[in-house]
Parts: structure tokens; C-alpha cells; sequence
């Protein structure tokens, strides 16, 4: 379909704000009479606070006052595990206690020097195994784990069973969660080919590049938090709860987030924006909070570690026939994800695995706050199971390539507990493009040659991420101007999403881009509600929205038209900003005129009356400070049906040097498959960030404790081993499939998480490659575990251990 | 050597000092009107932008500190604020360098350039912000600024690199969005327009 936007480049109008810096991130905001707040933070991996005493701090000159868990929780702590504002009861080292307002920094870091804590120290644990096993210290107050519905529990094997699962063997222990479908013990019977064995997939943070860093203010009793996050009107609700302030008194201004990856999204992962905010209230002044490099660390999130044990059977043909998987989900100190869960589903998704069976059990450690970090699960289970595939594809006698588009998905294909549907599927095309994309015939034969001290290994990888949701509201208004105003709740953390989703809404109207405004930024400009940012939805719930707003504005466009100028709707077309009779192209009136005239009209024209029924709290208030000031499309989306997939494909070539254990990426091609296309130069940046995550993810990031005193030791940048430029090739190979969805009105679904996961499959399945097939059941596979490898140490000296090295 | 100070206590003693120097950079970057206790400023010229600027500044104050909170130039992004990422980078006599790294007092009659002062008198981009522009090379742009810099600093020094010697020269800046190849791009655009 010819699109006048869908599918076009375009500059999003906060590209040149950023290259010239002039955009402003949280903490690039100052207010007259602004003071400064630092934190004082847990200096133990778990205990209980006994006292606070800061009489002194507060006698001092230029402290403006504190804000403790007690001023936060009047009534106590939630019971629960998840981020609190501040705690009593941490249970992360650096976990922010109290904080002290003053006037500059250095006032407030003395002030806190002068404040006497006690702090009763409390057993802790690292490496949820340990915790497991019988005896073993609890993350929690009140045990191991978290129960829905029932809270803080112990859960705890025999030692022999956390042995003998250590060995490789599968664990015998009931487990906390599970699904299941199809015959499993037939699937198994069915397979030529049976993998087993134990696995392990590191936790490591997310490491934003921007601090979340907040500033907050108070002005005729309406709270203004200037923050951080990757959703912007999502947030807006559950934020004015947690500062106790009804959702009309709160103003949430987050115009650019320098970076999510799944932290950001909602509220309760980033509840220190409102430590700013309640410090404002108290002490009746605009307060700034900078969070340094560490506490980003330490309350910025990190992914799940799996430690898991995985049996897959293939039959003689390559078909996976059954797959068997449990998994102990490390949920670190502060509640944790589901990754187990998305990583099992995934499977099913990509490899249409004909019997499954998913267990897990989730424990706690006092290691990071655990969340969802792009593509949480289905990225790290990937890394594992593309070197099974190909050591079947070797066992069975078939080709790499062919195996896996034997288990693809295709349109009609279900997936998961449910059987759900796919909205569309084209992973073989995806596969076919990528494998001519990177001449993997012509390159296949380079597979395990040798030149000197160096090897060839290829790779393919794929990704999958469930990629898009519905029922959500959009706003537009056509102004008496006849310029078009795009209401975009989505939030700003890099993807363009908020402005290309927007440009659905243009296509319906075929406006110039030129004469379109994105209005987003502050919740003040009254935003529809919208999902929080992530899963990969954003393209396909608000390609909707906007598309849903637009029609809209369009039939009550047509019914003034007809209204003014005769006939009825239907005899009316629209082009060049004018709307006209179908019969005779002179009789019309510009997008001006008729916004002037839908003014004039009031009523459902201009949002005073006939709203949606459905309308979101938050859309609803934003629609009643809009009426009559525009005419006005607004949209409430209703729910779409299956599941809209976002799919991967990489294709990788490495140099592994077998004398150093480091390799090179020679090439590395990575595919797309997630629909229409709506902005190819967004998308790109997309499957090549991904790309850079992938190779961080199999190689590189990890979390490392001190086992004595629990303290974290890659609290920074570099220490967590995030990829830099001369870890990633200088150039990464992009392409999409570019098959419109049916369930999205331009055809088009997400892909920001599957593009890490294919490249991290990719990566693995290359370096097993060049270790003649050697399976690490690892992510990452770092350089000391390859040359150990090479040089006969076993890398298992400490088999799954999390949170540390393992070899 | 103190008999008592075992080589363990010493090791210590090293690390918290360290740990303190870190945090001091940190009390002293959002240090606005009053002067801290104990705190002597005094004034000094720097050139920042071609604009010679009178500041006060403490003796341990950081560039990026005097940059945002004394200067309002708060284009120059602080991301770890210890030298590991080069969000901080500007340009001190044409030299790309991490202004959270570098003191104030140490940069006294250089030439100091920052993303703020790149564009020409009538508004246009430089050379590599277009490109960067053309090539969509920032994601989330809190590394941005600090890739403009060393982008610029890089071509003024080579103005026709390899994409290899474009990709050594950037070394010094992390980007998390993983945005590296379309910084490249944009570098590599940049050398041709420029
Ligand atoms: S902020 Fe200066 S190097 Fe990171
Ligand atoms: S664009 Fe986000 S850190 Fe570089």
C-alpha cells in the first residue's frame, strides 16, 4: 500500500534538541529557591533500621529538613516485596534510607555525616541457591520468597537436592509456578535427538545512561515532578498516588529520558521521583535530587539470572517435539519479573515446540532490584538454546539453516499455554531474507576453518517478544489554523515511537508533516492515557490510537461538510487540507475552515459532548480541559484479538582468537520481521541497539558481589562491561520482511526487545561453533570461560553459581 | 611505616579516601548560591565558547560542575560523573576531554568549547550535528552531546578518517542505546560535508 508517511524518514522534532543540547533532562532544570537533596543509603545488604537520630543535622546552618520511610508510610511499610520510596528495612546495599534537603550538596552530605544511624545488620545472601538450600540465609524479612496473595514465604530444598541439581540433574523439588501443554512423555519418546542439562544466565543492570535524577515543586497546591521515565502519560496516575496527590494537582514533565530499557516504564520502578517531591511538601521549596552513577546501580534495576535445567527433544527431521524446562528466577532484593515465565513462552513462540512443560521458582537475593530489562527471559533463553539447535541440526544430520525454518512460525501458528494465535507470522521469509542478506551459503563452508591461532565461527540467532496492546485512548485536534495537534502520551527514551505513531493520525488526514504538531512532554498539555512503554507495544497499541483519533476527526470533518455544503458524509473526500465533494472537487472547505465551523457547532465537535463511553481517567480529564478549544477526534481503542509477535533474525561470523579466548564480529546481519515498517531509520537504530545489547548480554555483562560483604563490585559503567564502540562491529547489516499485520491499521508491530535476542542467540551459536560445537550453557560466554575452555580447565568450577564468576 | 597500620588496614584507608574523593566531586557539583562552610572560591577567566567568563570556583570543582550549575550550559551531560562514559566531553584547546575528570582551575586561560557553542551566528548546525541529524544517530541523546564533541574534536585533528579510525577515535564514549554504528555513520557524513 502506498503510504504518504508510513514507511518515510522523517526528523522527530527533538532530534536537533538533542544535538545541540538543548534538550532538557530532569536534571538540566533549576527554579528559584531551589534546594538540594542527597540520600543517605543502606551501608548493609540487609538490615533493619533501629534509629535515626538527625538532631544535629537538622540544627545545622543551611538544612532545610529530612524525609524518612516513616514520613512516607505514616502507617508502615508495605509488606510486599518492590522498590519502596525509602525503607526501614533494606535489603540492597545502597538502598536509599532517608534524605536530607539543603542548600547545596556539600551542606546536605555533611548534614548527613551528622546524622546517627543504627542499623541492625541482618543475615544476606547472593546467589539464590544458597538461599535455597536448607539453612541458608533469606533475602527478605520473612523469608526467600513472595507469594501472591499470601506474602513473604520460605522456600527451601534438602541440601541434597540443591546438589544434585548443581550436578546437572533435574531438580526434583515441587515447583512454585507452572504450565503445560501437550503430550509431553510422547514428545520425548518421538525424539532421535535429546539435550539435556543444567544452564545459567547472569543478572546485570540496566545502566541508563541518564541518573534518575528528579526536581520537584509545589505551586497552588499542585505538585510539579520533573523525571525520568520511558512512559509519559502511563505514569502520570500511579506517580500522583505514590506522592499522595490527587491525579488533577499533578504535573509529570519528563520531555526526554535518556534511556528505560524496561525499567522506566511504570511508577513503581522508579518510586524515588517522588523523594523530591514529598521533601518539596515538607519544606515549601523546589527541591533537586541528583542520584549519582552508584545508586543508579543499586535502585536502577537489573535483569533476572536464571539458573535453570532444560531437556529438549528433537526427531529425525530436526521438528523440536519436546522441551522441558525449570527454572530458579533470581528476584534479587526488591521483588523481581517474570522472566522464566516470557523465556518458556518464547520458546514455544519461536521454535513451535510441540509438547512443553514450564516450571519455576523465584527467590530472592540482596542483589539489585530485579525488573524487566529488554526482551526479560526470552533474550537470555535464546543465548541458550540456538547452540542446541545447531548441536541437533549435527547430531540429525540437517542443515542449520533448515532446522530452524522447520520450527518457525508461520501465519496460523499458536504458541504458549493457550495456543494463542498469532495476528501474522513470516519468520521463514525473515530467515530466507537474512540468510541472502549475509550470503550464508557462500559463507556457510567458513564454519570451525582455521588460520594460525584463530578460528571461524557462525551463528544464527532469533528473537521473539509478544509486541503490542489495546485499549487505549487517543486525542487529536484540528485547530482553527488548520494545523493538525497530535496528543502523545507515549514516553521519550529514544525510540521516536511518540512521534512516528503520531504520524498515523497525518496518513488518515494526509496532512503535510509540516502542519502536524506532536504535543507531548508534560502531562499539563493533557495527554491521552496510554500502555507504559514497553513490551515493545508502543508501534502497534498507538499506530491505533492515532489512526482510531484521526477516523474520527474525519467523520465529524465529513458530517460538518455535509452539514454546510450539502449531501451526506459519504459524498466527501479529503486531500491538500481540504475536504470536498466527491462529484465536484470545487465545493469544499479547507481544514481551517472547517475546524473554525466545528468550533462554532460545540458539542461532540469540540469534546463537550458523546465522548467515548470507555475514555481512561486520565484521558477523560485531558478531554474535559480540551473542550472547545479545537475541533476534536478522540478515540477509545477496543481490545485486539492474538498475539501480535515481534520476530528477529542474525546471521554472525566471529574470529575467535583461540590463543587470547577474544573474538571479533566480522559480520553480523540482522532481520526484522515486524510488519509494515513505519520508520526505517527508528527501526535501524532499533535492530542495531539491540544488536549492541545482544553482544553485552552473551559476552560481557554480569553482576559481581563481594561473597564476604555483600558489596556490589560493577557499580559502574565500566565494571559491569557494558559493550563500548570497539566491542561491537564498526558496521551492523539491517533489513526488514515488511508484511503488513492485520490486526493494526497501518500493518505495523514492535520489535525493540527481539533485536537484542537474536544477536545474543547469534553470538552464542558462533562461539560454539568455533569451539567445535563445545555448549557452555552460559550468557554471557566471557573471554576466561573461552580460554579456559581451550586449555582443558573446566569453566564449571562453580556450576550456576549468580552473581559472581563462575568459572 | 606504623606498626599498627597492617598492609590490610592501609588498603583500606586508601579505599575510603578514595570513596571520599568521589563523593566530594558530588557536593560540590550542585553547588548554587551560598558558598558550602570551608569552601574558598576564587575567581578565574576561562574561555568558554569564545566568550572569556569571570567564575568563581572552588579549588576541587569539577569543569562539568562549573559548566551546568555556575555557566547554565547544561548541554554537557553528566552520566557517571567519574571518567567512565563521556557524556561530560568537550573540548579543551581542541583536546576532547571528560569535564567531569578535569578541574576548573586546571583549564584557567583555555579555550573550553561545549555542544553549546557549535552552531553558527545564523543558527546553523555544525557540520556534525547535521549529520548526526541526517543520520538519526541519537537514541535516547543523553550521550549525545559528549558524541558531538569528540566527533568534532576527531576531525579536527583528521578530518577525513576510516570508519577504523573513526571508531578508535570515539572509543571514549559509551553509548547504552547502543547507537555506535549510526554514530558512525554520522561521523562519517560529517567528514564528507564538512
Ligand atoms: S560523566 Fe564524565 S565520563 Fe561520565
Ligand atoms: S543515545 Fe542513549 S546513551 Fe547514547
Amino acid at each position: 500500500m502506498a503510504y504518504m508517511h508510513i514507511g518515510k524518514d522523517f526528523v522527530p522534532p527533538d532530534v536537533p534538541g538533542k544535538v545541540t543540547g538543548r534538550i532538557k533532562y530532569a536534571e538540566d532544570y533549576a527554579r528559584d529557591g531551589m534546594v538540594y537533596a542527597r540520600l543517605l543509603t543502606s551501608p548493609v545488604p540487609h538490615g533493619r533500621v533501629v534509629d535515626i537520630d538527625a538532631s544535629e543535622a537538622l540544627a545545622m546552618d543551611g538544612v532545610f529538613g529530612i524525609l524518612t520511610a516513616d514520613d512516607v508510610y505514616p502507617d508502615g511499610e508495605p509488606q510486599s516485596p518492590g522498590l519502596k520510596v525509602l525503607t526501614n528495612e533494606p535489603t540492597l546495599m545502597g538502598e536509599p534510607i532517608l534524605a536530607v534537603a539543603a542548600i547545596d550538596e556539600k551542606t546536605a552530605e555533611n548534614a548527613m555525616a551528622a546524622i546517627s544511624l543504627t542499623i541492625e545488620r541482618l543475615p544476606f545472601v547472593l546467589d539464590p541457591l544458597d538461599s535455597l538450600a536448607e539453612g541458608g540465609s533469606d533475602a527478605y524479612n520473612g523469608g526467600n520468597t513472595f507469594i501472591f496473595r499470601q506474602g513473604f514465604a520460605e522456600e527451601k530444598w534438602t541440601a541434597d537436592q540443591v546438589e544434585s541439581f548443581k550436578s546437572g540433574n533435574e531438580p526434583t523439588a515441587e515447583a512454585q509456578q507452572s504450565w503445560e501443554y501437550g503430550d509431553l512423555e510422547a514428545g520425548f519418546a518421538a525424539a532421535d535427538f535429546v539435550h539435556e542439562t543444567t544452564f545459567s544466565t547472569a543478572g546485570y543492570p540496566h545502566m541508563s545512561m541518564e541518573p534518575r535524577s528528579a526536581m520537584a515543586y509545589w505551586e497552588n497546591g499542585k505538585c510539579y515532578l520533573h523525571g525520568t521515565s520511558q512512559s509519559l502519560s502511563a505514569i502520570a496516575e500511579p506517580m500522583a498516588a505514590i506522592v499522595g496527590v490527587p491525579l488533577e494537582d499533578f504535573v509529570f514533565i519528563n520531555e526526554a529520558t535518556g534511556g528505560g530499557f524496561g525499567q522506566r516504564a511504570r511508577a513503581g520502578s522508579i518510586p524515588s521521583m517522588a523523594i523530591p517531591a514529598k521533601l518539596s511538601q515538607k519544606i515549601n521549596r523546589p527541591v533537586m535530587m541528583r542520584v549519582s552513577r552508584e545508586e543508579e546501580f543499586t535502585i536502577g534495576g537489573a535483569r533476572q539470572g536464571l539458573q535453570g535445567w532444560i531437556k529438549v527433544g528433537f526427531k529425525s527431521d530436526g521438528t523440536m517435539s519436546a522441551m522441558d524446562m525449570y527454572c530458579i528466577s533470581d528476584n534479587g532484593g526488591k521483588g523481581g519479573g517474570g522472566d522464566a515465565n516470557s523465556a518458556a513462552a518464547g520458546v514455544s513462540a519461536l521454535y513451535q515446540t510441540e509438547a512443553m512443560r514450564f516450571r519455576n521458582t523465584s527467590i530472592g537475593t540482596n542483589t539489585g532490584h530485579r525488573g524487566a530489562q529488554r526482551g526479560p527471559g526470552e533474550n537470555q533463553i535464546m543465548a541458550i538454546v540456538a547452540p542446541i539447535m545447531d548441536k541437533a541440526a549435527e547430531e540429525l544430520g540437517v542443515d542449520r539453516l533448515e532446522i530452524r525454518k522447520l520450527n518457525a512460525a508461520q501465519n496460523g501458528d499458536v504458541s504458549g499455554p493457550r495456543n494463542t494465535p498469532f495476528t501474522s507470522a513470516y519468520m521463514p521469509e525473515a530467515l530466507e531474507q537474512g540468510a541472502a542478506q549475509f550470503d550464508w551459503e557462500g559463507k556457510k563452508g567458513r564454519s570451525r576453518q582455521t588460520n594460525g591461532s584463530k578460528v571461524r565461527g557462525l551463528g544464527i540467532g532469533q528473537g521473539y517478544h509478544n509486541a503490542g496492546r489495546s485499549g487505549m485512548d487517543g486525542i487529536i485536534r484540528l485547530m482553527p489554523s488548520g494545523r493538525l495537534q497530535i496528543h502523545n502520551g507515549v514516553g521519550n527514551l529514544g525510540t521516536y515511537s511518540y512521534a512516528s505513531t503520531s504520524r498515523a493520525a497525518a496518513e488518515v488526514l494526509k496532512m503535510e508533516w509540516e502542519n502536524c504538531d506532536v504535543v507531548t512532554g508534560r502531562t499539563d498539555r493533557h495527554l491521552p492515557i496510554t500502555s507504559p512503554q514497553d513490551g515493545s507495544n508502543s508501534i502497534f497499541t498507538n499506530t491505533r490510537t492515532c489512526y482510531g483519533a484521526a477516523q474520527d476527526l474525519l467523520g465529524k470533518m465529513k458530517e460538518i461538510a455535509a452539514m454546510d455544503l450539502g449531501g451526506v458524509a459519504a459524498d466527501y473526500e479529503i486531500d491538500g487540507s481540504r475536504i470536498y465533494q466527491i462529484a465536484d472537487s470545487n465545493v469544499g472547505m479547507t481544514y481551517a475552515e472547517v475546524a473554525q465551523r466545528g468550533m462554532e457547532l460545540g458539542g461532540k465537535f469540540t469534546g463537550e459532548a458523546e465522548l467515548p463511553e470507555e475514555l481512561n481517567t486520565l484521558t477523560a480529564l485531558s478531554v474535559s480541559r480540551l473542550a472547545g478549544s479545537a475541533l476534536m477526534g478522540i478515540y477509545h481503542d477496543p481490545r485486539h484479538n492474538n498475539n501480535p509477535p515481534g520476530f528477529t533474525v542474525t546471521f554472525l561470523e566471529i574470529e575467535l582468537d583461540t590463543e587470547t579466548g577474544k573474538f571479533d564480529i566480522l559480520d553480523l546481519v540482522t532481520i526484522a520481521e515486524c510488519g509494515t515498517v513505519v520508520h526505517p531509520q527508528g527501526l535501524a537504530n532499533q535492530l542495531r541497539g539491540g544488536a549492541v545489547w545482544g553482544i553485552g548480554l552473551s559476552a560481557l555483562e554480569r553482576h559481581l558481589y563481594d561473597p564476604q560483604n555483600g558489596l556490589p563490585a560493577s557499580s559502574g559503567f565500566w565494571q559491569s562491561k557494558i559493550p563500548t564502540y570497539l566491542d561491537t562491529p564498526a558496521e551492523i547489516g539491517t533489513g526488514w520482511v515488511d508484511l503488513p499485520d492485520p490486526e493494526n491499521p497501518v500493518g505495523a508491530r514492535g520489535i525493540g526487545e527481539p533485536s537484542m535476542g537474536a544477536v545474543s542467540a547469534a553470538l552464542n551459536a558462533a562461539i560454539s561453533d568455533a569451539l567445535g560445537g563445545h555448549l557452555f550453557d552460559s550468557a554471557p560466554v566471557t573471554t576466561d570461560m573461552i580460554i579456559n575452555h581451550i586449555a582443558g580447565v573446566s569453566e564449571e568450577a562453580k556450576p550456576l553459581a549468580q552473581n559472581n564468576f563462575r568459572g | 611505616m606504623n606498626p599498627k597500620l597492617t598492609r590490610r588496614r592501609f588498603i583500606k584507608g586508601v579505599i575510603a579516601s578514595g570513596a571520599a574523593a568521589t563523593s566530594t566531586t558530588i557536593w560540590y557539583a550542585a553547588n548554587g548560591a551560598a558558598k558550602p562552610p570551608g569552601a574558598v572560591e576564587r575567581l578565574i577567566r576561562i574561555n568558554v565558547n569564545g566568550q572569556a567568563r569571570s567564575v568563581d570556583v572552588a579549588s576541587q570543582e569539577t569543569l562539568a560542575s562549573t559548566l551546568r550549575y555556575k555557566l547554565g550550559l547544561t548541554g554537557t551531560k553528566l552520566g557517571c560523573n567519574r571518567g567512565e562514559c563521556g557524556a561530560c566531553t568537550v573540548l579543551v584547546n581542541d583536546v576532547p576531554s571528560y569535564a567531569c575528570s578535569v578541574l576548573t582551575h586546571s583549564v584557567k586561560n583555555m579555550r573550553v568549547e561545549t555542544v553549546e557553542g557549535l552552531e553558527s551566528a545564523n543558527g546553523d548546525l555544525h557540520p556534525v550535528q547535521q549529520a548526526f541529524v541526517d543520520e538519526l544517530s541519537p537514541q535516547c541523546g543523553y550521550c549525545t552531546p559528549g558524541q558531538v564533541m569528540s566527533a568534532v574534536g576527531l576531525l579536527r585533528s583528521n578530518p577525513n578518517p576510516t570508519r577504523e579510525e573513526a571508531r578508535q577515535g570515539m572509543a571514549g564514549n559509551i553509548c547504552r542505546c547502543g547507537s555506535y554504528d549510526s554514530y558512525l555513520n554520522g561521523v562519517m557524513r560529517a567528514a564528507q560535508i564538512g
